[in-house]
Parts: C-alpha cells; sequence; structure tokens
C-alpha cells in the first residue's frame, strides 16, 4: 500500500513538472521569442487560461504526500525551510506579473512585469531542479528524522551541505534547461509566425544543453547516490524509466526536426516523466535519504501514515483524480488551438 | 525556544489572518453571483448579465489574492509547525488532499470558464459555471473547517505503537459535530462580508447619482440576502456553536465571556475590562443570570468560571480572547439592526431615497472583515495552550529546528509581500468600482 501511494505521490509531483513545466519555461523563454507587446500578449494568452490550474497540481501532490508520508512532508518541508519559502514568493511575484500585465495596459509597466516573469520562473526552475538534487543526493536528517539545511555553505558535498552545492547547482542548470525548452515547444505549439520560428530554434539549440547536461547529471547521480545503480542493476526492469525519458529525448529532436510539434512537445513530456520516475524509482524505498547515516534514512516504511488512511485515502483520490482528468479534458479541448497575435479573450 | 515558538504563531496569524480577507469575500459573492445569475437567466434582462460580469471582476482578483495567500498557508504546516504535521498529517492530510482533489480542481477549471467562457458556453452553460464556482469555493470551506474543527474537537483517531496519530474513522472525521456547526457559522459570516460589500458599493452608486439601475440591484439583492445571512449567523449557527464550547471547551468560554468566578446564575458581560492578574472584569456592565440561561437554557444554571481550572490549561492570551468575541458579538448585533432597518425600508419601497441608511450601509463595509477576523481569532486564541485540543501542546507542535532568526526573516518577508498584494488588490477594486458595470471594458481582463 504505502509502495502505491510512493508512486502516486511521484507520479502528481511529475505531472505538475510536466505541466507548470510548460509554462515555467514559456516565462523563460518569453523575453527571447517574443520582441513586441502583441507578441508578449500572444504568448501569455497560451498559458493564460491554464497556468493556475497547473498550480494546482502542486498543493495536491504536497497534500497527497501530507497525508500519506506525513512525517516526510514535516522533516522536508521544515529542512528545507528558506528555499521552500523563497519558491512561495517566486510564485507570488510570477502570478502578479502575469495578471498585472493584463490590468495595468500602460506602456511603461510591461516591460517590468515581463522581467519580473522571466526572473520568477527563471529562479523557480532552478530551484525546483536544486530541490530534486538535494532529494536525490541526500539531507542531513538527525536520528529523529529532522534537519535544517542553509542556503549554502561552501558549495561541497559532505556533513555541513546547503541546498546550493556544485551537484545541486548542476541539477538546478539541467532543470531550466529541460524547462526552456519544454516550453519553447509549447509555445511553439500554441503560436503561429515569428514566436513560432523563434521558439523552435530556442528549442533547437537548447535540446544540445539538455542532452549534454542530462550525460553529466546522470553520470554524477551515480556517484553522488550509488543507491540509484545498485537499484538499477538489483532490478533491472526499473530502466523502462531511463528508457522512457532516453526516447522522449530523441523523438524531441526527431519530431522537431519534421516540424511536428505536437509531438515533439509530447516528447519533452516523456523525457521529464522519464526522469523524474527514474528518480524515483533509484531512491525507493527511500523517499527522502539522509546523507549522514543511511538507517536515518525516511523510507517509505517508516514514514507512512496508518494502513486505514492509506485505504480510505485511495477511495476518494480515485474519485478525485477521475473527475481532475474530467475537468482537464473539457478545459483543453476548450482552449485548445492556436493564439492569434491579436485576439480579445476566448 | 519560548521566542521561536512566538514568532511561529505570529508568523501563522500573519498570514492566516490576511489570507482569511479575500476567501470570506470570495465565498460570500460566489453565493451573490449564483443569486445574480440565476435572475439574468430567469428574466433574460442584459442588466443582470453585466451585474454578474461586474461582480465576476472583482471576484475574480479577490479569487487570486485568497490562492497565492493561501498557498502559503498549506506549506506552513509543514515549514513551521513540523512536529505537529509529522503527528497529525495522518488525519488532516486526509482533509486537506480532498479539499484539493475536490475543491481546487473544481474550482480553478470553472473560474476560467466563468471568466473567459460565457460567449462559448451560452446563458445555461454560463449558469452552470458560475454554480460550480460557487460549489467550488464552499466544498474548499468545508475541509479547511473540517480540518480547524478536528484540531478543537479531535474525533476519529487512535494512537499507534509509536504515538503518532493515525486515523480511525473516516465518517467521524468528516462528520465531527463541531464542524457540523463551525462550517455554516463560518460560511454565513462569509456571506455577510459579500453582502456588505456588494450593499456598500451599491450605496455608493446611488448617492452619488451615478449608475442608478445598478445601485439599486445591488442593494436590494444584498439587503434581502443579507438580512437571512444575519439573522442565521446569531441563530442557530453561533448559538450552537457557543453551546459546543460550553460543553467540550469550557475553559475557553470562561475567557470568552471573562468569568474568572464559578457562579450560578452566571451574568453575561456586555463591557468590561478583564485583569488576569486581579482576576476580575473591571468596570462591568453585566445582564444578570443571562450567561447561564443562555448556555444552558436555565436562569440558575451552575457556569465554570476561569478559577475552576489550572491556569496552565487557561488560554494563553485572556484579554485577546475576550475582546475578539466581544467585538465579534458586538459587531454581529448591529449588522441585524442595520439589515433590519435596511430591510424594513427596502419592503416599504423608501430604501433608495433614504440617505442616513445608505449612508451607514456605504460605510459599514470594513465591519463584517473585522467581525469574521475577530471570531477566528477567538476560535483560534480560544484553543491555546493547545494545537490540538487536549492532545497536544502548541509548543510540542512547532518546528524544532528552524530558528527564530529564520522565522523572522520570513515573516518580514511576508510583510512586506503582503502590504504589496494589499495596496495592488484595493488599487484594482478601485478602478472596478470606478469605472461601474455599465460600459463594458475594452478586451476581457484576465484573472484567475
Amino acid at each position: 500500500m504505502e509502495t502505491l501511494w510512493f508512486c502516486l505521490v511521484a507520479v502528481m509531483i511529475a505531472v505538475y513538472v510536466v505541466l507548470d513545466g510548460y509554462d515555467l519555461g514559456a516565462g523563460i523563454i518569453h523575453l527571447f521569442v517574443a520582441r513586441n507587446d502583441g507578441e508578449r500578449r500572444a504568448v501569455l494568452r497560451s498559458i493564460g487560461p491554464l497556468w493556475d490550474g497547473n498550480e494546482v497540481w502542486l498543493l495536491a501532490g504536497g497534500a497527497t504526500l501530507f497525508f500519506a508520508f506525513p512525517a516526510v512532508y514535516a522533516a522536508g518541508f521544515s529542512g528545507f525551510y528558506l528555499p521552500l519559502m523563497i519558491v512561495l514568493w517566486l510564485l507570488v511575484g510570477r502570478g502578479l506579473s502575469i495578471e498585472f500585465r493584463n490590468h495595468l495596459k500602460n506602456a511603461i509597466w510591461a516591460p517590468f512585469w515581463d522581467a519580473m516573469f522571466f526572473l520568477c520562473s527563471l529562479l523557480l526552475a532552478v530551484f525546483f531542479g536544486a530541490a530534486l538534487g538535494n532529494v536525490v543526493r541526500g539531507v542531513p536528517l538527525d536520528e529523529h528524522g529532522a534537519f535544517f539545511e542553509p542556503l549554502w555553505t561552501n558549495f561541497r558535498l559532505g556533513a555541513e551541505t546547503g541546498i546550493f552545492d556544485w551537484y545541486t547547482i548542476i541539477v538546478g542548470l539541467a532543470a531550466f534547461c529541460t524547462l526552456a525548452v519544454h516550453g519553447a515547444l509549447w509555445v511553439a505549439l500554441k503560436t503561429e509566425g515569428a514566436v513560432n520560428e523563434r521558439s523552435r530554434a530556442v528549442a533547437k539549440v537548447g535540446w544540445w544543453g539538455v542532452a549534454g547536461l542530462t550525460l553529466i547529471v546522470t553520470g554524477l547521480t551515480f556517484r553522488v547516490q550509488p543507491q540509484v545503480p545498485a537499484r538499477l542493476a538489483a532490478q533491472p526492469w526499473g530502466y523502462v524509466f531511463p528508457a522512457l525519458a532516453l526516447a522522449g529525448l530523441f523523438s524531441m529532436a526527431w519530431f522537431l526536426a519534421r516540424r511536428e510539434e505536437c509531438r515533439a512537445f509530447l516528447g519533452s513530456c516523456a523525457y521529464i516523466l522519464g526522469m523524474l520516475t527514474s528518480a524515483a524509482f533509484g531512491l525507493y524505498p527511500c523517499v527522502l535519504p539522509a546523507s549522514t547515516n543511511p538507517a536515518w534514512s525516511l523510507t517509505v516504511h517508516n514514514s507512512k501514515t496508518g494502513d486505514y488512511a492509506m485505504r480510505v485515502g485511495l477511495v476518494w483520490w480515485t474519485i478525485g483524480m477521475v473527475l481532475v482528468i474530467g475537468y482537464f479534458v473539457f478545459v483543453n479541448r476548450h482552449f485548445a488551438g492556436k493564439v492569434r497575435t491579436e485576439e480579445n479573450g476566448y | 525556544m519560548d521566542d521561536a515558538l512566538t514568532v511561529h504563531r505570529l508568523h501563522f496569524a500573519f498570514t492566516a489572518t490576511f489570507h482569511y480577507l479575500f476567501p470570506q469575500l470570495t465565498m460570500g459573492l460566489a453565493l451573490l453571483l449564483v443569486v445574480l445569475k440565476t435572475m439574468a437567466l430567469r428574466t433574460g434582462e442584459e442588466h443582470y448579465n453585466r451585474a454578474v460580469r461586474f461582480w465576476g471582476k472583482i471576484f475574480g482578483i479577490s479569487f487570486a489574492l485568497g490562492v497565492v495567500t493561501g498557498i502559503p498557508l498549506e506549506f506552513q504546516f509543514g515549514t513551521n509547525w513540523a512536529r505537529f504535521s509529522r503527528a497529525a498529517g495522518g488525519v488532516i492530510g486526509q482533509t486537506l488532499g480532498m479539499e484539493g482533489m475536490f475543491a481546487f480542481f473544481l474550482e480553478s477549471t470553472f473560474l476560467g470558464l466563468f471568466l473567459f467562457g460565457e460567449k462559448r458556453l451560452g446563458p445555461v452553460g454560463h449558469w452552470v459555471a458560475t454554480v460550480l464556482v460557487f460549489v467550488g469555493s464552499w466544498v474548499s470551506g468545508f475541509f479547511i473547517v473540517a480540518t480547524f474543527s478536528w484540531m478543537q474537537h479531535p474525533v476519529g483517531y487512535a494512537l499507534d505503537a509509536n504515538n503518532q496519530i493515525v486515523l480511525s474513522s473516516f465518517w467521524a472525521l468528516v462528520l465531527n459535530p463541531w464542524t457540523l456547526w463551525a462550517y455554516p457559522h463560518v460560511m454565513i459570516g462569509a456571506a455577510v462580508t459579500g453582502c456588505f460589500v456588494m450593499a456598500s458599493v451599491g450605496a455608493f452608486y446611488l448617492l452619488s447619482g451615478r449608475q442608478l439601475a445598478y445601485g439599486r440591484t445591488f442593494v436590494r439583492v444584498a439587503v434581502m440576502v443579507g438580512l437571512a445571512a444575519v439573522l442565521l449567523q446569531l441563530l442557530p449557527t453561533g448559538d450552537m456553536q457557543g453551546r459546543l464550547v460550553a460543553h467540550h471547551q469550557p475553559v475557553t468560554l470562561a475567557a470568552m465571556e471573562g468569568l474568572f468566578d464559578t457562579q450560578q446564575g452566571a451574568p453575561l458581560a456586555i463591557l468590561g475590562q478583564p485583569d488576569v492578574e486581579k482576576r476580575r472584569l473591571d468596570n462591568p456592565l453585566v445582564i444578570p443570570r443571562m450567561l447561564s440561561f443562555l448556555t444552558y437554557r436555565r436562569w440558575s444554571a451552575e457556569v465554570k468560571g476561569l478559577d475552576s481550572f489550572p491556569p496552565q490549561d487557561w488560554p494563553s492570551n485572556i484579554p485577546l480572547v475576550y475582546y475578539c468575541y466581544h467585538v465579534m458579538v458586538g459587531l454581529g448585533t448591529m449588522f441585524i439592526a442595520l439589515m433590519a432597518v435596511a430591510g424594513w425600508l427596502l419592503w416599504r419601497g423608501k430604501l433608495y431615497g433614504s440617505r442616513p441608511v445608505l449612508w451607514l450601509l456605504m460605510l459599514a463595509l470594513p465591519f463584517p472583515y473585522i467581525a469574521n477576523t475577530a471570531g477566528w481569532i477567538t476560535a483560534e486564541a480560544g484553543r491555546q495552550p493547545w494545537i490540538i485540543y487536549g492532545l497536544m501542546r502548541t509548543r510540542d507542535g512547532v518546528s524544532a529546528q528552524v530558528s527564530a532568526g529564520n522565522a523572522w526573516f520570513t515573516l518580514i518577508g511576508f510583510m512586506g509581500l503582503y502590504t504589496v498584494l494589499g495596496i495592488l488588490f484595493l488599487f484594482l477594486v478601485r478602478r472596478e468600482i470606478e469605472h461601474g458595470p455599465e460600459q463594458e471594458v475594452q478586451g476581457l481582463t484576465a484573472e484567475a
């Protein structure tokens, strides 16, 4: 049962990254692919009705983690206190910049909101990547299952590590590249004309960054967290997850070259899902590995809630998820198709 | 340790209080939007559709601020209250998770359709979207109140071998008797805010001689719904809520009423200042025996005062609990008087010309916010020194690893950020009110 919930939480977080990832990515690239006000508005409209719904996945994933593995939620959220609070501020800043750009139609303010949208999106991508890096590397849990990490110490791996060390910064960079390409593919899918051209160009260049960093991060991860290769060796069926990521990575390039935007975007989705599920598979049964003493790691077994709660939760979770998929299909059909550069609402 | 505890408590109090300024308006307006949209559908008049679009914009702005200030609260259980989350996550994670699955997705989906989809959906489809936005926001409120109620009155749980709290009965959690009265009390409180805001804007239009047709509609709808809401807020919901407190948390009741000594035929304090050191109420203005009657329906019933309980179980800030409770009840009484007068004038057909009452309606705008906030503070500060009543002390729930300095850093950060948010909110709403519902703004604005 706890294994099932581990998978569900991992999938919800992966879905969040895939969905919010494209609008974060759109924020990262919009200064470069959209040169004038009309084009910027077109980029914003491509994510306009969807981005806040995407962020709900973060809340739902967090709440699911909270109820299924309360010890992990408690340790992780208090241990990552500062970066989480900064992520919250960035999410607020980003939401503001999207909404206010629409409300204050004033030439002075538009570039300000654009810059803020860019900066918040960029930092969020790096922070999310670094967070993943921290979870994979392990955190300094004590015997009570608690820890506290400062933002940085000396940027080295070791006992006194911070959120940012050289490994997590590289993972953060990889996340930045991945989401920039993901966002570029989304914008290409949703727009026409010059914006579409430039987005595809960004995606093509960015793809090499993604491919290179994938190689580097994978190599480093195998050294930093030996549990990941050990688990792959012990259960070779787990290679399906990295295989999914690779297939996604190459299909991105393949379809991008053939201007099949939708398939290229799906390839990017598959790549992100594959990378995240690979990480989750590699860590299992740990949810939060301890860098101090492996015995203090929080695993699905020592951090789960009661069995009854997990069974009951499965009932409402399933009902809820059916509804969510229903809405999702409904809305995406409703807002399907390309946005034009000048169009007022739907 | 005590120092860090205080900062963590201030942190949650600040972010939660600021957050609740927005949901109380959205939940109240959601109800009024359904009323207006139903009138539009039944009469087929464009007048009501314009009214819906006007309030829909204000709803959207308030909703957006409710979301951005609500996400930090969900995070803060883990960041600032890790030991509480670890112990109780198996229970309250259920209600918070259900809120995400059943309310947030519904709200965010249909709010987009409600704001952007009127043309594509058609009148009936748009009405359905309005109703679903209402349902989503009220379902969200239910799960939050259920979470809060479990902390006030824990039910349906067991302690496992490691002394962790685990859920033992789902239905006991969802149908907590505390929730059954707290939920309507909270939601009707939100409706009161929605009605006073709508009445205030309507009165402003009528007094300044602009947007007259809309001013009349807003005042009429708001006073009709508002009169019902202020009455229901007292009876039965407020009364039943008080009796639950009396039954399950008698020490909280004593603090709320400023009752230091246990007595038969206890008086009800209308005014007075509690002096905790001398253990008495200074300058009291009381109704004899009234408290006994209200609590137990008998004039001579014994009501336990604070002296019946050990001081370590007293709420940690008795004056705060006392004053907030009295502010809430006092304002609630004035709301009933104002809405009754306005309702009577409306019935006689004289309200739109009665400038003194319109002035009162316009100026009443901040008071339902104060009353709702005071009510929440009464409940939360009244629960102290417990984070889960009778089960876990607040000082045992805090994140031990997060120092006072780090908590101050983020608290100050939130104060700065929320000041900016508050200014932007007022600016945007003022602009919508200035503009009024009569002409459409060019190009639909996007907020969600």
